[in-house]
């Protein structure tokens, strides 16, 4: 494993490069056939009101996918996220109006950790809402 | 409907292990619009110390959906798919998956209870090599809304 970030180059309170990456229905379709999750509330808008939601939503996993592209980019190698977690505090609606919704992350070291590893703590808002809590990443640095 | 508590400590094993393709890893990396060389160029992966390429951090999650499947499935947990809400996700990798590797997961449900009027249930999945190697653990809280609710 090589991150391209060594541990001593690092403190707390640095400002990952924030990102916005944006989702439109295509991708919601995509990542139900790459993952497996067809659940009808990702891409069935009636199933969707049917149950109480606005409108389509992303797949939780797809927006903790993005979110942690945040950090794989800085540290360099992926596998340095060696712990990832988060909870989908809100969901992030997806209209089909040809612009979809983007939902932007930023990222902040937290702490520095033993051996080498630091807790990142990330925000993704998509809609003006938070849509991700407690999103952390345990990065293992050079 | 509440749950059963007698459901906390039941397990859920991969029917056949995940046999963890090249292609699938570079498919998930597309869904996910992450260009990462690591995830397709086997050089790439090798100048990050790599053996070969390697799955992004959250491809666990396709190795451990088969039996997630069988918990949706259990008739003794009354669940419809469209009214499951994925609450909370955590993975804890020990490596990272690579292609060629035959992984079988173990799932537990370590709790049952209810908040919100939605029965909340999260599990734990132990995804290891057939050989036993330890390679991640998933932790998952699923919400499942009443239909009265809806």
């Amino acid at each position: 494993m090589a991150a391209a970030i060594s541990y001593d180059d690092v403190e707390p309170g640095m400002a990952l490069p924030p990102a916005r990456y944006p989702v439109q229905r295509a991708d919601l379709v995509r990542y139900a056939g790459a993952s497996g999750d067809f659940n009808l509330i990702h891409w069935n808008e009636r199933v969707a009101h049917e149950v109480g939601l606005p409108d389509v939503i992303a797949h939780g996993m797809f927006s903790m996918a993005e979110a942690v592209r945040l950090v794989t980019d800085w540290a360099g190698d992926p596998a340095a996220v060696v712990e990832y977690g988060v909870r989908f505090t809100k969901p992030v609606v997806v209209p089909d109006d040809g612009t979809g919704a983007v939902i932007e992350v930023s990222g902040t070291v937290k702490k520095k950790l033993d051996g080498r590893q630091v807790q990142v703590d990330l925000v993704a808002v998509s809609g003006g809402e938070k849509v991700l809590g407690q999103a952390r990443a345990i990065v293992q640095l050079s | 409907m509440a749950l059963d508590p007698k459901l906390v400590g039941r397990t859920y094993t991969s029917a056949q292990p995940y046999e963890v393709g090249r292609e699938k890893i570079r498919e998930f990396a597309d869904a996910v619009n992450d260009p990462h060389p690591a995830y397709r160029d086997p050089e790439a992966a090798k100048a990050l110390g790599h053996p070969d390429v390697i799955a992004p951090p959250t491809f666990a999650i396709v190795v451990t959906r088969e039996t997630s499947w069988q918990v949706i499935e259990d008739p003794e947990l009354d669940l419809a798919l469209h009214r499951v809400l994925h609450g909370e996700q955590r993975f804890a990798h020990t490596r990272p998956i690579r292609p060629g590797d035959q992984l079988v997961c173990t799932l537990t449900i370590d709790s049952v209870k209810q908040a919100a009027g939605m029965d909340v249930i999260s599990t734990r999945t132990e995804i290891a090599t057939v050989s036993g190697e330890p390679v991640c653990t998933a932790l998952a809280t699923l919400f499942h809304r009443p239909e009265e609710s809806a």
